[in-house]
C-alpha cells in the first residue's frame, strides 16, 4: 500500500521580482502514496498552489524558479526533467484540474476536440477511437447526453458540468496522480457535493492518488486520508485527517479550526487569529507564525523551529513539541475549554 | 415586541432578454419572482441560496439600486417603491450596502478618506474638517487607524478593505445594512474577524442586517432568522435553529446535507441532488424545484406551492405540507 507515488524533498520555489526574491515555497517536504488522497490546506498566499504548479513544472519562469530540493515522481526527479519528458508526464502520468473550469477550457473549441487532442497527444489512436473514448469518459463522470455534449462549446455548459469535463479530461490517460487545485471552490454546495462524490469514486475505482489543494477544512474532512497544513511557504503540520481535525497540534491549525463557524455549536463570539498572513520574504528568522501566535515565547522569534516528528507519522513545526521546553498538556486543554 | 423595519411584499424583478436584429424582447429572466418577508428592528435576517437564485438581486432591489418590476418595499412604514430619485438618495442615508468584493467596490484612485467621506458629503456634511474628524472616528470603530486615511485601497489586504467598506456603510448612521456576501472573498481566519466586528457593530449602533451569503455555516452563525431562496423564490423562512434542526423543504434538506463539516466523526445521510439549477429564463412549471426534488409529486409539476406559515413562524412553499 505504501508505494510512494510522489515525494517532495525540501522543495524551494522562489520568485525573482523587481522588489526582490520571494520564497513562495520555502522547504516543503511531503509524500503521496499510491491510491491515497492527500489534502494540502492553507490560506491564500501560503504557497499551496505554487507547490502543485512546481510538481508540474508550470511555474511561470521568469519570474519563478525551483531553486532547490527534489520532486521525485516514482523513481524520477522531475526538477531537472527536460521539457520533452515533462510533456509526456503532464496529462498522462500526472493530471491536474484547476479552480476555475471556465478559464481552463478553450472557449473556441468544442469539448470533444479538446478531449481528443489530449488523448491523441499521448496515445496512438485514431480520431474516432479517441472520440468514442471521450464519450465514455463523459458518461463516467455523470454527464447526461454525453454524445451531444461532446459537440458543445464550453460556454454552453454550467460550472459543475465544466468541472466534470475537466475531470473527464484529466482521467483520459489513467494518470497515477491527480492534482486538484481548489476543484470545488467556484461551485455551489450542492454541485460541490456531486463533484466530491465523483472524485471519491474515481479514487476508489481506479486507485488514482489525489493531491487536493483547498482552503476548506470541510472538504478535507469529506474526502482526504491525510492532511498537510501549510503556512507562509512551509509545512507546519501533517497527519491523518482525523487526528489533525480532532486534535490539532500546531497553534495555527488550532486557530484555523476554531475560527470556523460551526453549524452545531451555539457560540456567540467566533475565535479569530489576530493579524493577517505575512508576505513571504527572504531571510526571515524564527517561526513564521510567531507574531500571531498566542503561545509564542522568546525562542520562537530567534530560531526556526524544525518539523518535530510525533507518534503515528504526525509532525508539527512548533517548539512546544520540543521535549526540553516542557510538556504540552496545558496547551492541549485550552482548546477544549474555550 | 420589536416593530418591523423592512417589509417586502410580492417583490418581483424580471430582466428582459433581448434578441434578434432589432433587439426586440424575446423573453424574461425571472430573477426574483414574488418574494415576501419582513425584517424586525435589530434583527439579522440571513438569506441563503446557490448562485443565480436571486439573493443579490433581492438585496439590490430593496435599495432600489436595481429598480424592482413589481411589489412593495416598506421601510419604516413608508412605501419606498414610488419615491423619486432625490427622496431615495436622502433615504439611502438610512439604508446602506456592503458588497462582496472588496477589491472591486472601492475606487482605486481615491484615498480611504475620500471613499469613507463621500457618503458624508452626499448627505450634507460640507465642512471638510468635520468630515475628516468623522472619518477618523469611523476608521477606529472598524479597527483601522487614523494614518490609514491617506492610503489607497491597493495598499490594504482583503480583510482591511472589507473594513473600509463597512466604515463607508456606517458613515451616516444607517438603520439597515444589506450585506451582500461580505465575507465570501476572505480567508477563514480573516472571515471570523469581520464576522465578529459586524456582530459588535450591530450591538453598538443598534443596526439591522439583511445578510446575504451562500455559506450556510456563516449564515447560521450570524443570523436570527434565515430564508432560503431557490430560482428567484423564497422556499423556506424561519428561526435559524428551527431551520437547521428541522428543515421542512426538500431543497433546504438537500442544501444542509451537502455542506461539508470539518468533523470526521459526523456521519450523515447525504442527499445528493442531481443536475443543475434550471435557467431562470425558462423556469419549470409549478414548483421550481420539482425537476430535482427527490419527493416530487404530480401536483408539483402543475401548481406553484404557496408560501405559507405551516407552524408558528415557519414559512414553507411546498406541497408536502398543504
Amino acid at each position: 500500500m505504501s508505494d510512494i507515488v510522489l515525494e517532495l524533498k525540501d522543495l524551494h520555489t522562489h520568485f525573482f521580482t523587481d522588489s526582490g526574491e520571494v520564497p513562495a515555497v520555502d522547504g516543503v517536504s511531503l509524500t503521496v502514496n499510491k491510491g491515497e488522497v492527500v489534502g494540502i490546506v492553507g490560506e491564500s498566499g501560503c504557497g499551496k498552489s505554487v507547490t502543485s504548479l512546481s510538481v508540474m513544472q508550470l511555474v511561470p519562469n521568469p519570474p519563478g524558479r525551483i531553486v532547490g530540493g527534489e520532486i521525485n515522481f516514482k523513481d524520477e526527479n522531475l526538477v531537472n526533467a527536460s521539457n520533452k519528458r515533462m510533456k509526456q508526464i503532464r496529462g498522462n502520468e500526472i493530471a491536474m484540474i484547476f479552480q476555475e473550469p471556465m478559464t481552463s477550457l478553450d472557449p473556441l473549441f468544442k469539448i470533444g476536440n479538446q478531449m481528443v487532442e489530449g488523448i491523441r497527444l499521448h496515445e496512438k489512436v485514431s480520431k474516432q477511437e479517441a472520440r468514442n473514448r471521450s464519450i465514455e469518459l463523459l458518461k463516467l463522470v455523470g454527464i447526461p447526453r454525453a454524445d451531444e455534449v461532446i459537440d458543445d462549446y464550453p460556454h454552453q455548459l454550467s460550472g459543475g458540468m465544466r468541472q466534470r469535463v475537466m475531470i473527464a479530461m484529466s482521467m483520459a490517460c489513467n494518470p497515477e496522480l491527480l492534482i486538484a487545485d481548489e476543484p470545488t471552490t467556484a461551485l455551489d454546495v450542492t454541485i460541490q457535493a456531486q463533484i466530491l462524490d465523483l472524485m471519491r469514486n474515481l479514487n476508489k475505482e481506479k486507485d488514482t492518488a489525489i493531491m487536493l489543494i483547498t482552503h476548506d477544512l470541510g472538504v478535507v474532512a469529506e474526502i482526504c486520508d491525510r492532511v498537510v497544513v501549510m503556512y507562509a511557504g512551509q509545512v507546519i503540520e501533517e497527519g491523518t485527517t482525523r487526528e489533525i481535525l480532532k486534535a490539532p497540534n500546531h497553534p495555527y491549525t488550532k486557530g484555523l479550526i476554531r475560527s470556523l463557524p460551526n453549524m452545531k455549536q451555539k457560540e456567540q463570539k467566533l475565535y479569530s487569529i489576530p493579524g493577517t498572513v505575512p508576505k513571504p520574504k527572504m531571510g526571515r528568522i524564527g517561526c513564521r507564525f510567531a507574531p500571531r501566535c498566542e503561545f509564542a515565547f522568546d525562542r520562537c522569534f530567534q530560531e526556526d523551529p524544525a518539523l518535530y516528528q510525533l507518534e503515528n507519522g504526525r509532525s508539527s513545526r512548533c517548539f512546544l513539541n520540543d521535549k526540553t521546553e516542557g510538556s504540552l498538556t496545558g496547551n492541549g486543554e485550552t482548546i477544549v475549554g474555550n | 415586541m420589536a416593530k418591523p423595519l423592512l417589509e417586502i411584499n410580492g417583490l418581483k424583478k424580471y430582466f428582459d432578454v433581448k434578441g434578434g436584429v432589432f433587439g426586440r424582447k424575446v423573453g424574461e429572466v425571472k430573477a426574483v419572482d414574488d418574494v415576501s418577508f419582513t425584517v424586525m428592528e435589530g434583527e439579522i435576517l440571513g438569506i441563503v441560496g446557490e448562485s443565480g437564485c436571486g439573493k443579490s438581486t433581492t438585496g439590490k432591489s430593496i435599495l432600489r439600486l436595481i429598480e424592482p418590476t413589481e411589489g412593495e418595499v416598506k421601510f419604516d412604514d413608508r412605501d419606498i417603491t414610488g419615491l423619486d430619485e432625490d427622496a431615495m438618495r436622502k433615504l439611502r442615508g438610512d439604508m446602506q450596502i456592503i458588497f462582496q468584493d472588496p477589491y472591486a467596490s472601492l475606487n482605486p484612485r481615491h484615498t480611504v478618506e475620500k471613499i469613507v467621506g463621500e457618503p458624508l458629503l452626499v448627505h450634507g456634511m460640507t465642512s471638510a474638517g468635520k468630515r475628516k474628524e468623522r472619518v477618523k472616528e469611523l476608521l477606529e470603530v472598524v479597527g483601522l487607524s487614523e494614518y490609514h486615511a491617506s492610503r489607497y485601497p491597493h495598499q490594504f489586504s482583503g480583510g482591511q478593505r472589507q473594513r473600509i467598506g463597512i466604515a463607508r456603510a456606517l458613515a451616516n448612521n444607517p438603520k439597515l445594512i444589506i450585506c451582500d456576501e461580505p465575507v465570501s472573498a476572505l480567508d477563514v481566519s480573516v472571515q471570523s474577524q469581520i464576522l465578529n466586528l459586524m456582530e459588535e457593530l450591530r450591538e453598538e449602533f443598534n443596526l439591522t442586517y439583511v445578510f446575504i451569503a451562500h455559506d450556510l455555516s456563516v449564515v447560521k452563525h450570524i443570523s436570527h432568522r434565515v430564508g432560503v431562496m431557490y430560482l428567484g423564490r423564497m422556499v423556506e423562512l424561519t428561526d435559524k435553529d428551527k431551520l437547521y434542526d428541522d428543515p421542512k423543504h426538500p431543497y433546504t434538506q438537500a442544501l444542509l446535507s451537502a455542506v461539508p463539516t470539518p468533523d470526521p466523526d459526523e456521519k450523515r445521510e447525504r442527499v445528493i441532488l442531481e443536475g443543475d439549477v434550471p435557467s431562470p429564463s425558462n423556469p419549470p412549471t409549478g414548483c421550481a424545484f420539482h425537476t430535482r426534488c427527490p419527493q416530487a409529486m404530480d401536483i408539483c409539476k402543475e401548481v406553484r406551492p404557496r408560501f405559507e406559515e405551516i407552524e408558528d413562524n415557519h414559512f414553507v412553499a411546498c406541497h408536502l405540507y398543504t
